[in-house]
């Protein structure tokens, strides 16, 4: 049999291929390939400038732009700003062998290993296809027995207030008689969650901040630190004291409306956190207050918290710090006994409990953890709210949930199933240009948003993101008030905890139950 | 076949839902009257209910037993009504019982055995428990333990007669011409289920404090999360059993006025609070943020009464109707107006009241009509009245 010799149909692509054409690494296939129209590119290297990954690169001997797809983290940004949209990254159409119990992932990761012997490293948040509860709850709407209201024509509140609630209101000659604790005023349920300098460059935590300002609601630090810069915008900044302690002095505490203990993270629960000493740049170095270019190691647990009333104590010494003037937060990861978890927070003195699901993200976690560990925020959230309920602590503490909030939709949802707010996170970045490509972990995110390389940073204008986010929150707000009018109810506070708001779909009675709502048709 | 209209919530919906005619009359110089033109005015409102509840609360009907409470208790068997009365028999000092006096009614089906009994309760010696309290959770045991029973009203000198069937129909099968009181509150019901049942009628009961309500609380799911949070059973699964207990909340067990309890339910917006003086706004703002949950949200109008008020509220966006209107020394309050003019053409003040801000009439003093018309979240200097 006579082999042929393959016919060539580009006629720029030269026939030969030299070794720089070959895989760097050649025992794995590409998640990506790359796919370059030669006709439309027009050798302007631009995917050259834009990949951090060395993706792209021109050969001079061949005068093309060639690439590297298994450099190729589909983050898209070369295909986004490519002028003649020459550039598609698709899935490597080359798969392994189609296996029902060993994946292409599972072969991947077992290669990455074999060559590292490392812990494979991810970021953002849970990518697996486990059920998203929010696609399975629907919301109800008023028909003829009660009017549904328009947004647009009549009042529609979104203001909520963040702290502890005493429970019955003391009233002396038509003034208020009793003390109030501390309170925050928040214009919607909708908070950015803990996202610290160090897994952002300065110019997006700037943007949230400032949004946070504009919006009249508040962001959180994160275990980062407070840079100097960002001291303005401590009315509406949340500090958190994070196992490692970075970044926390008297100056820091009592700069924000409200302190957080974080005890774990949904995207890791149970671990600490780790930020590469390639992050740790002069500026995250003064805000973090470690050296620079060491690595920024937070502890699994914090270690003078063993036990249920060394939190009381720690929630009291920052209590203490801040002279009882701002909430203390705790939040913790979703883990299957979140709901006695939450009972002991609250019963140990704090004013806001926060609760992370398991596809809440991360700018570092090892993939193991990321997508094995944890809950849906879903159930972790029904179950909390229903604990402290039968409990009778409810009344008394802020419930704010987060890890997996998308859209408008899942805040409605998660209100009726009892939160008092929310926390978004990977929404905002999304709404800065992330593109879900989990590379955070890597310092070298092209759109300039996990990275701390002032050549990657300066993708992002801190003053267009702050447009974005606050654009994107305004928009969700727009469409819970239309979504509060559709069910007749012209309050947020209206909402919360209203559960025969919610229908499931597809759901097993059990969960059902969990979830705390009826079928639909019923 | 079972009788569905002595059952509750038969078809196991997560609301009932349903809409009606409220009447409300008060002569704030205490003295008693019949209930004729109370009848009327409901009569003329019967398209607004469809025959599937009606009811009155009635007060200082019993002036021969003026520190008793009246139990005003409904039962489908004769079975119910002996375990009831076993069960009340060591808690309470029974002074009278005796059948409630009926008359076969055209329209009136099914009815039910409705006894009452002026008791004294009998509180353990080393109890701290205080005597309403002891009472409410009598009741709220009869109510959930006891079955074939139900205790339509609980306060003294009062009285709760209530039905399947249009009011003027109750009224007859009740032979409430026979009473006299100082204060009636009435409600022609209209649920969109085809089955009603006895109990669910209005008006609700706690102790002296009855609501009858026109409206749908759209909130009801936030509203009961908030209150079994604190214990209240909700077992009825209507709006109104929540507004009881919100009543029986604020205005009894939190002695908070009824200015403030309005405020509670029907609170101002936001931006109207932020235009308050400080004094006004940290109250409201620490009632709103406090009381959340009790923010009644949808439309609503309530006539509610104890032996010594009668006070109407709407929805904060007033998405129902009430008509407050005074002559001489009564107030009236209805859905209708033209119910008000059916019994007495010519009246002092007839008014539209705003939404969210609360009338209120009390023995000795009636309401000006200039205190409900505008957006007035200062308290009301009432209009005093010779008893």
């Amino acid at each position: 049999m006579k082999i042929e010799e393959h016919q060539n149909n580009n006629p720029s692509k030269p026939a030969q291929r030299k070794a720089s054409d070959f895989k760097i690494r050649s025992n794995r296939l590409s998640e990506f390939a790359v796919q370059r129209d030669y006709d439309r590119c027009i050798k302007c290297e631009v995917c050259i400038k834009q990949c951090s990954f060395d993706v792209h690169y021109r050969d001079e001997e061949d005068d093309l732009i060639k690439h590297r797809p298994e450099n190729c983290v589909g983050c898209h940004r070369c295909a986004v700003m490519c002028p003649t949209a020459a550039i598609s990254i698709t899935p490597n159409p080359a798969q392994y062998r189609a296996h029902g119990s060993w994946s292409g992932e599972h072969v991947k990761d077992i290669n990455r290993q074999a060559e590292t012997g490392g812990v494979v490293l991810t970021g953002s948040g849970n990518d697996k296809a486990a059920p998203v509860y929010w696609d399975r709850m629907l919301i109800n709407a008023s028909q003829v027995t009660n009017p549904s209201i328009d947004p647009l024509r009549e009042p529609m509140e979104l203001r909520t207030y963040i702290g502890a609630k005493p429970a019955s209101v003391k009233v002396k000659d038509g003034k208020l008689a009793s003390e109030m604790p501390p309170q925050i005023k928040i214009q919607m349920p909708i908070l950015f969650s803990a996202i610290s300098y160090g897994a952002i460059s300065y110019n997006v935590q700037k943007a949230i901040a400032e949004a946070a300002e504009e919006l009249g609601t508040l962001y959180n630090t994160g275990e980062g630190g407070l840079h100097p810069d960002f001291y303005k915008y401590k009315d509406n900044t949340i500090v958190q004291v994070a196992s490692g302690r970075f970044g926390v002095h008297p100056d820091y505490l009592n700069a924000a409306r409200m302190v957080e203990i974080k005890i774990g993270q949904g995207a890791k629960p149970g671990i600490g956190g780790h930020l590469a000493g390639e992050k740790v740049s002069e500026s995250v170095s003064i805000t973090r207050m470690i050296p620079m270019g060491t690595d920024a190691i937070s502890p699994a647990p914090q270690h003078d918290i063993y036990s249920i009333e060394d939190l009381r104590m720690l929630i009291f010494a920052l209590k203490e710090a801040t002279n009882y003037r701002v909430p203390v937060s705790v939040k913790i990861a979703a883990v299957h006994n979140a709901a006695a978890i939450a009972s002991g927070i609250v019963r140990a003195g704090a004013d806001v409990v926060a609760i992370d699901g398991f596809r809440g993200g991360t700018g570092a976690a090892p993939k193991a953890i990321r997508d094995n560990v944890g809950l849906p925020i879903e159930f972790a959230l029904a179950a909390v709210d229903q604990r402290l309920r039968d409990e009778g602590i409810r009344n008394q503490v802020t419930l704010i949930s987060g890890g997996g909030i998308r859209c408008a939709a899942d805040i409605v949802k998660a209100i009726a199933l009892g939160a008092d707010a929310v926390y978004i996170g990977t929404a905002a970045l999304i709404a800065v240009g992330c593109t879900l490509c989990q590379k955070c972990y890597s310092g070298k995110c092209n759109w300039g948003i996990a990275t701390q390389n002032p050549y990657l940073a300066k993708r992002v204008n801190s003053e267009i993101a702050k447009n974005r986010l606050v654009n994107l929150v305004q928009g969700w707000s727009h469409e819970i008030k239309e979504m509060l009018g559709g069910m007749g109810i012209n309050s947020i506070e209206s909402l919360k905890g209203s559960r025969s708001q919610l229908r499931g779909v597809g759901l097993t009675s059990e969960e059902l139950d969990i979830l705390g709502i009826r079928p639909a048709g019923m | 076949m079972r009788d569905l209209s002595m059952v509750c919530n038969p078809y196991n919906e997560d609301k009932v839902i349903s809409a009606c005619s409220i009447f409300g009359m008060m002569d704030v110089s205490g003295k008693p009257f019949s209930g004729e033109p109370v009848f009327r005015a409901m009569e003329n409102m019967h398209d607004r209910g469809n025959g599937l509840g009606g009811g009155f609360a009635v007060y200082g009907i019993y002036p021969e037993f003026p520190d008793h409470y009246a139990l005003h208790i409904m039962y489908t068997s004769q079975a119910a009504r002996h375990e009831t009365e076993q069960y009340l028999e060591p808690r309470f000092l029974v002074e009278r019982s005796e059948e409630i006096p009926t008359r076969k009614t055209d329209g009136i089906n099914n009815e039910p055995l409705v006894y009452r009994y002026f008791v004294l309760p009998k509180i353990p010696k080393q109890s701290e428990v205080t005597e309403e309290d002891f009472m409410v959770e009598q009741v709220l045991r009869v109510n959930a333990e006891i079955d074939g029973a139900f205790v339509f009203s609980s306060g003294k000198n009062m009285g709760v007669f209530k039905g399947v069937g249009f009011p003027e129909q109750i009224a007859r099968y009740f032979r409430l011409e026979e009473y006299q009181g100082h204060i009636w509150t009435a409600h022609g019901r209209f649920p969109t289920n085809s089955q009603a049942w006895w109990g669910g009628a209005h008006p609700f009961c706690m102790l002296d404090w009855t609501v009858v309500h026109n409206g749908e609380l759209s909130s009801y799911g936030a509203n009961r999360a908030y209150l079994e949070t604190i214990g209240y059973k909700c077992t009825m699964f209507t709006d109104t059993e929540v507004l009881t207990y919100a009543i029986d909340l604020i205005l009894r067990r939190e002695k908070l006025p009824p200015e403030i309890f309005a405020r509670v339910i029907s609170p101002p917006l936001w931006e109207e609070i932020d235009r308050m003086p400080e004094d006004e706004r940290k109250l409201q703002t620490a009632l709103r943020s406090v009381y959340g949950g009790l923010l009644m949200n949808g439309p609503f109008s309530i006539v509610v009464a104890n032996g010594s008020q009668m006070i109407a509220v709407t929805d904060r966006i007033r998405l129902r109707p009430l008509t407050a209107a005074t002559k001489d020394s009564t107030l009236y309050f209805s859905s209708e107006e033209a119910s008000i003019r059916l019994v007495s053409l010519e009246l002092d003040h007839v008014w539209t009241p705003m939404g969210g801000v609360p009338v209120i009439g009390k023995l000795g003093a009636l309401p000006v009509p200039e205190q409900s018309t505008k957006r007035n979240y200062t308290t009301s200097t009432p209009v005093e009245v010779a008893r």
